[in-house]
């Protein structure tokens, strides 16, 4: 495991107080605290380098720009984009997965296609493709789910006999953890011809990825969920698909030449990048990766995984928790662990826990459909990452046994 | 590894969750749909997933019978059950003045927090220290106020 004691010594706000007691923040799949190095870059930015970006004629411009896309190139690297050009910078996974419906969906699907996507997707990746659907007069096939939260591969097999034009599916489930078969089910949608789309917020953080490999066709992270700034995050897709788009946004930066009635674009990926771009969440995102990858995806994933597998065996002991998603042992799966408590309600969980300076996610985590298929109006949910430890998985379990003390349920 | 925690839970805490908090909560009054409602609103809280459809018949200004239907945690669905008992048979100008004495009391007013026409709502006081739980207290108070002057 990682030495999570001390890497917290690089995140500034994990040293603070909360409620008197040491801050354990386990709601790392809703956003990530910032590492110094990735906070110190941003702020050095706007020291040195702040200009806009692509348009001016002077040095400063010119170093902004050079630090715009050196973080483009950072990403492709980490990521093995099929090109740097294929990088396309946006607000989010939100914004990727948009601009994918918006522009690749709006051009190719039309009345009596199928889009296919998955009960345990985020609304982030479930809302575009409603949109888009309603508006081709297109039909949008959710696949169904195992009831230990995984993909069901037999439900998969019949959504694909639509022969869709689109497949979209999480790589990794925000609201359980688990590590879909992305690779497998990218190649299984290719057989039917489907242009593949994959939501990658929770996986970036938390796995090695490799687009290529994995070989589908668009790809979509959250900067924030990585130790980036908010705001930042990028849309990574096959440069030849990108060429034959048609632009999202309209405006500055993503023309070639404009005139009274009409327009044309400029090269990828800058033909998406309407307008001022977010510079510094560019330069954040690529502070972050350098401080991911000096540890090591591997290894971060090795360490989450232990993590959750600890705590769904504290939470097991405690009578009257059920935990959600894969359970098994062997079962990949990522640092999320969503849970319930008896009849006490999550929200209710949240906030005693809160008391204790623990801070968890209750809700429904933007999958509506997916807890309807759970049987239940909300979870709550401890999520892990790289600077959190076993003591923290303890805490967790402390604060539950007071939790259900607090309701009469007596600890076992 | 530190040990479990076993230190008592704050007053804080213990004052949110009170007995009679949690019996509203498993028991809760008044609960199920009314039939021959003559106002029904549904109000649901996005951010937690709180919901409370109220049921009032109401004849002349009189709340003759008050049901509601919900769910979600222990703070929205005690606040909807002690509502309910509460308001029956009494009129609307004076259920409206309740609803304001219960928003006062989350506003941190001390002396609606001793205020008997509260009645048993008195033992949410303490969720006016949770900024974050007063909107489940309200809920079923902003569910009434739409019903009557929607
Ligand atoms: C699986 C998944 N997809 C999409 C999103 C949306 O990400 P963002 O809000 O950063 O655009 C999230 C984050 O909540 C997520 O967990």
């Amino acid at each position: 495991m990682l030495d999570a004691a001390r890497l917290r010594a690089d995140f500034p706000l994990l040293q603070r107080l909360e409620n008197g007691r040491r801050l354990v923040y386990l709601d790392n799949a809703a956003t990530t605290q910032k590492p110094e190095a990735v906070l110190s870059a941003i702020l050095d930015y706007y020291h040195s380098t702040n200009a806009n970006v692509h348009r001016g004629a002077y040095g400063l411009a010119i170093r902004a720009t050079e630090a715009y896309e050196a973080a483009r190139e950072r990403v492709a690297g980490y990521l093995n984009a099929w090109a740097t050009e294929g990088v396309v910078f946006t607000r989010g996974t939100t914004e990727a997965i948009n601009l994918v419906a918006g522009a690749y969906g709006r051009a190719t699907v039309r009345a009596g296609d199928t889009v296919v996507v998955t009960a345990m997707d985020h609304h982030s990746n479930l809302v575009p493709w409603q949109i888009l659907c309603q508006e081709k007069g297109a039909t949008l096939r959710m696949v169904e789910i195992t009831e230990d939260g995984r993909i069901d591969l037999s439900d998969f097999g019949l959504a694909l006999e639509r022969n869709p034009k689109i497949v979209a599916f999480p790589y990794v489930s925000n609201a359980l953890g688990t590590v879909n078969p992305a690779a497998q089910l990218a190649r299984l949608s290719h057989a039917v011809g489907a242009v593949v789309v994959v939501d990658g917020a929770q996986s970036t953080p938390h796995l090695k990825v490799d687009v290529q490999e994995l070989d589908c066709d668009f790809y979509a992270l959250s900067g924030h969920k990585m130790l980036g700034p908010m705001g930042s995050g990028a849309l990574i897709a096959k440069p030849q698909l990108l060429e034959t788009m048609p632009p999202y946004h309209g405006g500055g930066e993503m023309i070639s030449k404009v005139w009274d009635d009409h327009s044309t674009y400029n090269k990828i990926p800058h033909k998406f990048e309407a307008g001022t771009p977010n510079v510094e969440g560019a330069v954040g995102l690529a502070a972050a990766i350098d401080y991911l990858a000096r540890l090591g995806p591997d290894r971060i994933a090795e360490h989450e995984q232990a993590l959750a597998r600890a705590a769904i065996e504290r939470l097991a002991q405690i009578e009257g928790v059920t935990v959600y998603g894969p359970r098994g042992p062997r079962d990949h799966r990522a640092g999320v662990v969503s849970f319930t408590y008896g009849d006490i309600h999550p929200h209710d969980i949240a906030t005693i826990l809160d008391q204790d300076g623990i801070c968890i996610r209750a809700g429904h985590h933007c999958t509506q459909p997916l807890m309807r298929r759970l049987n239940v109006a909300a979870t709550a949910r401890a999520s892990f990452y790289l600077y959190n430890d076993l003591e923290d998985v303890d805490a967790l379990a402390g604060s539950l046994v007071k939790a259900g003390a607090l309701f009469g349920y007596v600890p076992a | 590894m530190r040990s479990l925690d076993t230190s008592p839970p704050e007053p804080r805490l213990s004052s949110l969750y009170q007995e009679v908090i949690l019996d509203h909560y498993r028991r809760p009054r008044n609960k199920g749909a009314l039939e021959n409602a003559t106002h029904a609103v549904s109000l649901n809280n996005p951010l937690c997933g709180d919901e409370i459809d109220l049921h009032l018949r109401v004849e002349g200004d009189v709340i003759k019978d008050v049901r509601f239907v919900g769910r979600g945690c222990s703070i929205s669905q005690a606040s909807a059950s002690m509502m309910t008992q509460l308001l029956k048979n009494s009129t609307v100008p004076q259920a409206l003045l309740i609803a304001e004495r219960m928003s006062a009391m989350m506003q941190g007013d001390d002396a609606a927090a001793t205020d008997k026409t509260l009645g048993d709502l008195r033992a949410l006081a303490g969720v006016s220290k949770f900024p974050v739980r007063i909107k489940c207290a309200l809920l079923p108070w902003n569910a009434l106020t739409d019903a009557v002057k929607g």
